[in-house]
């Protein structure tokens, strides 16, 4: 009992963005008109291709000898970027087709 | 200094993914949303690369190996936006479920690199919750990852069938079991040896692979967006232990935001098709249906067939219409043309509207994409609830190779697999065309009765062909 309660004590910060962050993802995603599913999950896909940053950490920390590491790490940028860059424009591109049409009205 | 000014940056762009994804929730606000989201991450990104201070014998230092770095980033960008830009509108479920892949194999490769190095930082004292987080990255980013690219295989058509091992369910909650375990086992420190210790994580990593796969390649039919949407959910939340690894508030943020709302996703998606999230994962679409449709397919049954210059003629002279499309539809890349057959008709005094069943195509939303691609209205696009009581007072519905959202099976029998799920009532109008390209069953494997009612006319062929003919007969008339 006593280390849960410590353990909760010092992290609190983080407990606290991870309950107000799941909450702010539910409303986001509650209100949304069946129509935009698809790009929502699209632009979802491309949001969380933020693991990049842990690729580029682990690819600058890297010591220039660990051959090992500097594959795998470069590995992890290329996919991450993949997510990020691929997830957005996709998303885009779907999203443009719906933008061309208020003009029109 | 430039540690303060990398939290602001990722406070920024933090709040750039939330109020993107909130803009993304409104068709009008939807392109900027994401552009703010997409210039949040850009932010994140190169602050991470020229900001980020690490700790290394009491001495901190900047991220070096930029030319490893830039070149993955360059390399990434160029076949990203390649892949993005060249993919068809129809095959957008299946691109986002490589992206997503992408993502969940960057993720597990960040934790196998990590844990070599924490291994050795924890000679003296075992920290269970570093551990455990590294350790829930690379389980959860390699399940995402092996999952995702079946899900890409078998949308993507190259892997047609739903395999099913015996007791696959079985074999499924053992694994999970083993995984689990596995990962408490090695997280408490249970295994100090180093040797053994890497051993048992490439095992896990095999395991969380196979159970990717194995969870993934029963689930067939109309249930694979609403994996997709979990699979979203899962690298998500391996990109939040990713930001508890690095106590990297961005990470954190983008990721439980896309687990949540992915999570919440998933749940919507199985409300619109009346199925439970268990039912989806454990329940294996149309065994059942199946059979029953072997069973049936038995007894002859009729159907009335017509042709393309009758159809035209029909709906020359009827006041209402409405347009059911499926995936068929999409298929046939034939959204252009049923856009010119409405501006024809409309033109003739017909109100032409389409009804669009949330699951329609291969992701809810999906139709609306590919319509609004052919410049349809996006006034025209009705959703299934407003467009259903409007079915009995029109003419002529036209269903263009949609099939199971169309099956009255839904509503009237009980031991249908879809039964349930809520349908269109195309029954209700006073003829009923259907095309398709042949009798075969639709998506989800079973037989619709549809097809056999009085009412309804079946129009046999290629949807953009078909439509092309009654367009030039239109013309004519």
């Amino acid at each position: 009992m006593e280390i849960i309660l410590s353990f909760i004590n010092d992290n609190i910060e983080m407990i606290y963005v991870i309950i107000l962050s799941i909450i702010l993802g539910i409303q986001v995603i509650e209100s949304v008109p069946a129509v935009l599913h698809t790009p929502l999950m699209s632009g979802a896909n491309a949001i969380h291709g933020v693991v990049i940053i842990g690729a580029i950490i682990i690819m600058g920390k890297a010591d220039p000898s660990n051959t090992l590491a500097l594959v795998l790490g470069f590995i992890a940028v290329v996919l991450g970027t993949l997510n990020v860059v691929g997830g957005f424009v996709v998303t885009d591109r779907m999203l443009e087709m719906f933008k061309k049409k208020s003009p029109k009205k | 200094m430039g540690t303060y000014t990398l939290e602001i940056c990722y406070l920024i762009a933090s709040i750039c993914y939330i109020v993107g994804l909130k803009m993304m929730a409104g068709p009008k606000t939807a392109r900027n949303g994401n552009l703010l989201a997409a210039g949040g991450m850009t932010l994140a990104i190169f602050a991470t690369i020229f900001l980020y201070q690490y700790e290394i014998d009491n001495e901190s230092k900047s991220l070096g190996n930029y030319y490893w770095v830039f070149g993955g980033i360059i390399v990434g960008t160029i076949a990203g936006w390649l892949a993005a830009k060249k993919v068809q509108m129809t095959a957008m479920p299946q691109m986002v479920s490589l992206f997503n892949g992408m993502g969940g194999a960057c993720a597990a490769l960040i934790a196998l690199v990590e844990f070599p190095d924490a291994l050795e930082h924890m000679h003296e004292h075992w920290n269970v919750l570093f551990m455990s987080t590294i350790l829930c990255g690379l389980v959860i980013g390699s399940t995402s990852f092996s999952g995702s690219m079946i899900a890409y295989l078998k949308l993507n058509g190259n892997l047609k069938k739903d395999i099913r091992l015996p007791f696959y369910n079985i074999i499924n909650t053992i694994l999970i079991v083993g995984i689990i375990g596995l990962t408490i086992c090695l997280a408490g420190g249970h295994i100090p040896d180093v040797n053994e210790f890497t051993f048992w994580a490439w095992i896990l990593l095999a395991g969380a692979t196979i159970y990717g796969i194995m969870f993934v390649l029963p689930i067939g039919g109309a249930d694979m967006p609403v994996v997709i949407s979990l699979l979203n959910s899962f690298t998500g939340m391996a990109a939040m232990f990713g930001g508890f690894l690095y106590n990297n508030m961005a990470m954190l943020t983008g990721g439980i935001l896309v687990g949540s709302a992915g999570t919440i996703l998933t749940v919507v998606m199985c409300r619109a098709m009346n199925r439970s999230l268990s039912n989806v994962i454990f329940g294996a679409f149309g065994t059942g249906g199946s059979a029953k449709a072997a069973t049936s397919s038995g007894e002859q049954k009729s159907y009335k067939e017509t042709n393309s210059s009758d159809l035209a003629v029909l709906l020359n002279y009827s006041s209402k219409v409405i347009i059911v499309p499926g995936y068929g539809l999409a298929v046939a890349q034939a959204q252009h043309v049923v856009n010119e057959m409405e501006q024809i008709l409309n033109d003739r005094g017909v109100e032409v509207k389409y009804a669009i069943h949330p699951v329609a195509g291969r992701m809810p939303g999906h139709m609306n994409v590919l319509l609004a691609e052919s410049n349809v209205e996006y006034e025209k696009l009705v959703e299934m609830d407003d467009i259903n009581p409007e079915f009995s007072t029109c003419d002529v519905v036209i269903v263009l190779g949609a099939n199971d959202v169309v099956n009255p099976a839904a509503k009237e029998d009980p031991s249908s697999p879809i039964y349930g799920m809520p349908i269109l009532n195309v029954e209700d109008a006073k003829t009923t065309i259907v095309n398709k390209r042949s009798m075969n069953v639709g998506y989800a494997g079973i037989d619709n009765d549809l097809f056999y009612r009085d009412k309804t006319n079946m129009l046999f062929g290629d949807a953009k062909k078909v439509l092309t003919e009654i367009v030039g007969e239109l013309k004519n008339l």
